[in-house]
């Protein structure tokens, strides 16, 4: 046969999908007092570690965690980036700070953003704590906290990043 | 080569709507059960870990990467994930200690397939260039082979009725079933048709849930102490997702898979069929070559409750249940997948 055919190399096929999706119920209970202002984790019967954002489970352990704890909305820097390039549908102008945060309370950390900070100045260790948006405009989710920004605290030494307590920095830490 | 033996199987209740709970929360009373059955304290205790899941079904990339949490990785563990019933990550598990890779393993199923209209969902499972983009749902296809079966006289729709009618009694007495009742074939015919000649009830329920087993070498099920039953055979055949080639009457693929796993080398007892609509339980008893003397679906089948991704796993799990009850000595379990049986997995079990 010396009839070529085109060469077809794609077809319009779209998926649309509905679902009714839900988060789990140590999730949802974080959800629930997050729209109320409170960061909460969960924390493991058996290592003891508190998670944030709590999913029922220490995946360290692999034991149901139940017991709820609130937690501070101040934290401490466990490793940061500055973003200097935009990425596609992201709002944000960059250079701006992306940080992993340990909340006063919490063992594990969590994501978000670094502002009213110099981003060059930005180290492991700071202390920050969240500015939130208004209350009225408070819903199910992690952005009722603009941003985390810098405190007027002593740096956590590095090997203390994880065991702030709820109350704060210690006078002196424990050897 | 290795024997295998099942040491413990758990499985969830099949419920409606598991609610707000999450696919983590789903598994890991599972997953408890089944360590508290060998006496075990986590996954750190077994030498493999696989795992069958979909995320279609709860509409979330990556949803089975959440299923770890339950497992207590740390340190790392050797862990595997089939995008399949878990009665295909018992396959890969039962490889792995046969190739000397491990000694024991720990399977669990899981979905939440409430979330998502799952006769569509299931549609895109389907080839992607011709079927797929039809939207063609998954009871439609199902419901053509019915009609195809009454068509040719190979069943009636009092067959289908009472394939329905034994499952929900025989559900009576299993605590995890969704649809049970003393209904007769007659109460089953009076129904109204949904799609024809589908009825409601030839349909298995929109369950959610979770199963786990763990199965070992017989050395280590003695050294944990407690009662097992050996896997004999197992074998899997796949057909052509083009439904015209297929004769859509009979199931080729599971009488191979039969062949296979030896199924005819002894008289069965029991058997569970994953047949999701009441005329596969039909077409998967011939092709098994099953006659009056073996008890077909004593739990119900998945007609009353259907775990999809941990269904096949859980057939598996109820024939070796009743083996070291003592209530059977060789029993059949079939797992399957695709429209229409496409993909079905046969497993011959046996008592000690």
């Amino acid at each position: 046969m010396s009839e070529q055919s085109e060469m077809i190399t794609d077809i319009e096929a779209p998926v649309y999908l509905q679902y009714n999706f839900t988060a789990g119920r140590a999730p949802s209970k974080f959800l629930s007092r997050l729209k109320q202002g409170e960061l909460t984790g969960q924390r493991c019967p058996q290592c003891a570690n508190v998670y944030i954002p709590p999913r029922g489970s220490c995946p360290a352990c692999g034991v149901p965690t139940e017991e709820e704890v609130l937690l501070s909305d101040k934290a401490t820097v466990q490793s940061f980036t500055i973003v200097a390039i935009p990425i596609p549908n992201n709002p944000i102008e960059p250079p701006y700070v992306v940080a992993n945060l340990v909340a006063d309370g919490a063992n594990i950390s969590f994501i978000h953003l670094l502002s009213d900070c110099v981003n060059e100045e930005v180290h492991i260790g700071q202390r920050v704590q969240a500015v939130w948006k208004p209350e009225e405009e408070w819903d199910y989710a992690m952005d009722n906290i603009r941003y985390f920004k810098p405190l007027d605290e002593p740096d956590v030494p590095v090997d203390r990043i994880g065991s702030v307590p709820y109350e704060g920095l210690p006078e002196s830490w424990e050897e | 080569m290795k024997d295998i033996a099942i040491v413990a199987f758990s499985q969830s209740d099949c419920l409606a709507q598991a609610g707000v709970a999450n696919e983590v929360e789903l598994i890991m009373p599972q997953l408890r059960a089944v360590y508290d059955q060998v006496g075990i304290n986590n996954a750190q205790d077994v030498d493999f870990v696989c795992s069958g899941s979909c995320d279609y079904l709860q509409g979330a990339a990556f949803a089975f990467v959440a299923g770890v949490d339950a497992l207590g990785a740390v340190p790392p563990i050797k862990e595997s994930h089939v995008e399949m019933d878990a009665a295909w990550a018992l396959f890969e598990s039962i490889m792995k200690i046969r190739m000397d890779q491990a000694d024991s393993a720990l399977i669990y199923g899981f979905s939440k397939s409430s979330p998502g209209e799952l006769p569509i969902v299931l549609s895109q499972q389907l080839d992607p260039y011709y079927l797929a983009p039809l939207w063609v749902d998954y009871i439609s296809l199902n419901a053509m082979q019915a009609r195809l079966m009454l068509e040719q006289g190979v069943i009636s729709e009092r067959d289908m009725a009472e394939v329905v009618a034994r499952s929900r009694n025989n559900a009576l007495a299993n605590p995890h079933a969704l649809l049970k009742g003393e209904q007769t074939a007659d109460d089953i015919l009076a129904e109204e048709t949904y799609l024809s000649p589908l009825r409601r009830s030839d349909c298995s329920p929109i369950s959610d849930g979770a199963s786990a087993m763990i199965i070992c070498t017989p050395e280590k099920a003695r050294e944990w102490g407690v009662p097992y039953a050996l896997i004999t055979g197992i074998d899997h055949r796949m057909e052509t997702h083009n439904l015209g080639m297929r004769d859509l009457t009979d199931s080729v693929s599971t009488r191979k898979a039969a062949e296979a796993a030896g199924v005819a080398g002894g008289s069965i007892d029991i058997a569970e069929l994953y047949a999701p609509f009441s005329h596969q339980e039909i077409i998967l008893s011939r092709a098994l070559g099953l006659d009056d003397n073996t008890k077909v679906n004593l739990s119900g089948g998945v007609l009353a409750g259907n775990l999809m991704m941990a269904s096949g796993l859980s057939r598996i799990g109820e024939v070796f249940n009743r083996i070291v009850a003592g209530e059977a000595q060789r029993g059949v379990a079939h797992a399957t997948s695709g429209a229409c049986l496409q993909h079905n997995m046969v497993t011959v079990l046996e008592a000690v």
